[in-house]
């Protein structure tokens, strides 16, 4: 086990430095630089020379690549000069409020699709399974932001039961309102459900015909005991690895949520940069968001291995 | 797992296409997806409509005998623009999901046939890309340029070639242990002989499979750019852009601004995971067996 975590973590480290070349050559990869990025479109060759100078951008770039990896673990990640803030300081206060978004929905999400899945599962072709298959191939295929809006209609508008928008104070606002996030969170997780209960389906339907449910059934144990005692457990260890790679996907969802409902967490943050053409704050998302999903996956792994042993050493070569 | 040799291609093709329409729900899938292509690319040399000129004067009619879905706040058919509006979706989908898949494919086969150090680098590079949410790398790059049909492509191509590369590395993995693959090399064939001759045609089942869902999540992808306001520009016609146009309209009671489109996303989108889930049964080893 000792191992495995020392393999694993080591890995992850190594995929932590790759990201922060990735988005350092992002950074790099711009028409004319980070210079032209924060100076706009009117700058003079002669004001981007002077800024490119004055910030060590002339610098070779291996040179700049550590001073700006040095200023990053420093917990400086830049400073939008559209906004006029410390892209740290705009994080800090967007991205408490993604992880309550994401959080939330998550855990509904798994609630809600580890029973659906399990049932369908168990009663695989009946009218049941078809019904539900319906409708998480329907949630699926349909654009998660034409589902928000049409949960804002029936709920908000027809039936005046919640607010049409999230709250968009800080958390403690949104903690103390917090029928305004019922909404965006139902509409997240119901997109990620959809396909976690796929897959909580296939995954019984892979052990109900495995041996050890046969000497179940043959030892004369009622099918809903086989599914609860034996199938269960082993059903749902891939489902935690699942969620660590469900993570950037989970996030995706929040970003078109987060635009639904006004929602100013880091999705929405990330958007009104793109609009913007705010670089700094785009790629310090990106390394954050990065960052937290590497941690995500291998706490997830971390997680699959201590509830089967056996894939230890699978896990951790691949 | 039965070695490919054993049985004749030809036999496997038709094993594999008998068990593709033993599948009801995969078969609905494909005549419908049949359909909505002849749809959008027949439908507009039979149902002539004018998509470049805007008619104030006839804007937001209700469905009628002239326009049977009505038209739209400049005037324009919105069963025509349906027609049009698919194209973008199915071209930019399919080429992307082509090319994403190919690209994915080279570099996941040469990773697991190099082994090694050489893969572990190459599999972290994908590792640390996939770490970033696909929504927000497209967004980064349509925030450079305004998107067109090409930039769409190349965008949606760098985020989802990571997916096919991790897979097919793995099948490489698996494949470069195998006699007819280790012998490549005592017969003195090359790396590359070996990747692009003998283990790439081993995995077309799988990229096939990877290729179809890719369709499906390019067109919900373009979709969400149109509704973010950073998809295909007007006036080229996009399921998306009409759904997240029309929803403007969704408490003025134009419903035909809204769920034509929408409709028409759900079911192709639908009708393409259908396909895919029917062709990843059909190749699998498991059934064939």
């Amino acid at each position: 086990m000792t191992g495995f975590l020392v393999r694993r973590a080591l890995q992850a480290v190594f995929v932590l430095i790759v990201v922060t070349v990735v988005v350092f050559l992002l950074l790099h990869a711009l028409p004319e630089g980070p210079a032209r990025a924060i100076l706009g479109p009117r700058a003079t060759p002669a004001m981007l020379q002077a800024f490119n100078h004055a910030n060590g951008f002339d610098r070779p770039l291996p040179v700049q690549y550590f001073r700006w990896l040095v200023r990053v673990l420093h917990g400086d990640l830049g400073f939008s000069y559209k906004r006029n803030d410390s892209v740290t300081h705009l994080l800090a206060t967007a991205v408490p409020r993604t992880l309550l978004l994401v959080g939330l929905s998550t855990v509904l999400a798994v609630l809600v699709a580890v029973p659906v899945g399990l049932l369908q599962g168990a009663r695989r072709n009946s009218a049941v399974d078809h019904t539900l298959t319906a409708v998480t191939f329907t949630l699926y295929s349909m654009p998660a932001f034409w589902l928000g809006l049409l949960l804002v209609d029936v709920f908000a508008v027809r039936l005046h039961w919640l607010p049409p928008e999230a709250p968009s104070g800080g958390i403690v606002d949104i903690l103390l309102h917090p029928s305004g996030l019922i909404l965006p969170v139902v509409t997240l997780a119901l997109v990620t459900l959809a396909s976690f209960s796929r897959y909580v389906r296939a995954s019984t339907v892979e052990q109900l015909e495995q041996d050890y449910v046969r000497t179940a059934r043959a030892k004369g144990l009622p099918p809903n005991q086989v599914v609860r005692y034996h199938v269960l457990r082993n059903a749902l260890s891939p489902v935690v690895s699942l969620l660590g790679l469900s993570l950037p996907w989970i996030l995706g969802g929040s970003l078109v949520v987060e635009a639904v409902f006004n929602f100013p967490g880091t999705g929405f943050l990330f958007w009104n940069a793109a609009q913007g053409q705010d670089y700094p704050v785009m790629l310090g998302i990106v390394l954050v968001v990065a960052v937290g999903t590497v941690i995500g996956s291998l706490l997830a792994d971390l997680g699959y291995a201590a509830l089967d042993p056996r894939l230890r050493d699978e896990v951790g070569q691949s | 797992m039965s070695t490919p040799t054993q049985s004749p291609r030809r036999a496997r093709i038709a094993d594999a296409t008998a068990a593709f329409f033993d599948n009801r729900l995969a078969t609905i899938g494909l005549v419908v997806l049949v359909l909505v292509t002849l749809f959008c690319f027949v439908g507009p040399l039979i149902w002539h409509t004018d998509q470049v000129h805007t008619n104030l004067f006839g804007a937001l009619q209700p469905p009628g005998r002239e326009h049977p879905l009505g038209t739209d706040d400049l005037g324009r058919d919105v069963l025509g623009r349906l027609m049009v509006g698919g194209r973008i979706s199915l071209i930019v989908g399919v080429i992307a999901a082509v090319v994403a898949t190919t690209v994915g494919a080279l570099y996941g086969s040469l990773a697991g046939y190099a082994g090694g150090t050489i893969d572990a680098a190459m599999m972290r590079v994908v590792d640390a890309i996939i770490s970033i949410p696909t929504l927000f790398i497209i967004l980064f790059i349509a925030s450079l340029a305004p998107p067109t049909v090409t930039t769409l492509i190349v965008a949606i191509t760098v985020t989802s070639w990571l997916v096919p590369a991790r897979i097919i590395r793995g099948e490489a993995l698996t494949l470069r242990r195998l006699d007819f693959v280790r012998l490549v090399k005592t017969m003195g064939g090359g790396s590359v002989r070996a990747v692009t001759r003998h283990v790439l045609p081993n995995t077309v089942s799988t990229m096939a499979v990877n290729a179809t869902f890719q369709v499906a999540d390019a067109i919900l992808l373009i979709a969400t750019l149109s509704f973010l306001g950073l998809g295909p520009r007007p006036p080229a016609a996009n399921w998306g852009g009409m759904l997240s146009g029309g929803l403007q309209y969704e408490y003025s009671g134009y419903w035909w601004m809204i769920y034509p489109a929408g409709i028409a996303i759900i079911v192709t989108v639908m009708s393409i995971n259908l396909v895919g889930d029917g062709l990843r049964d059909a190749l699998s080893p498991k059934s064939a067996s």
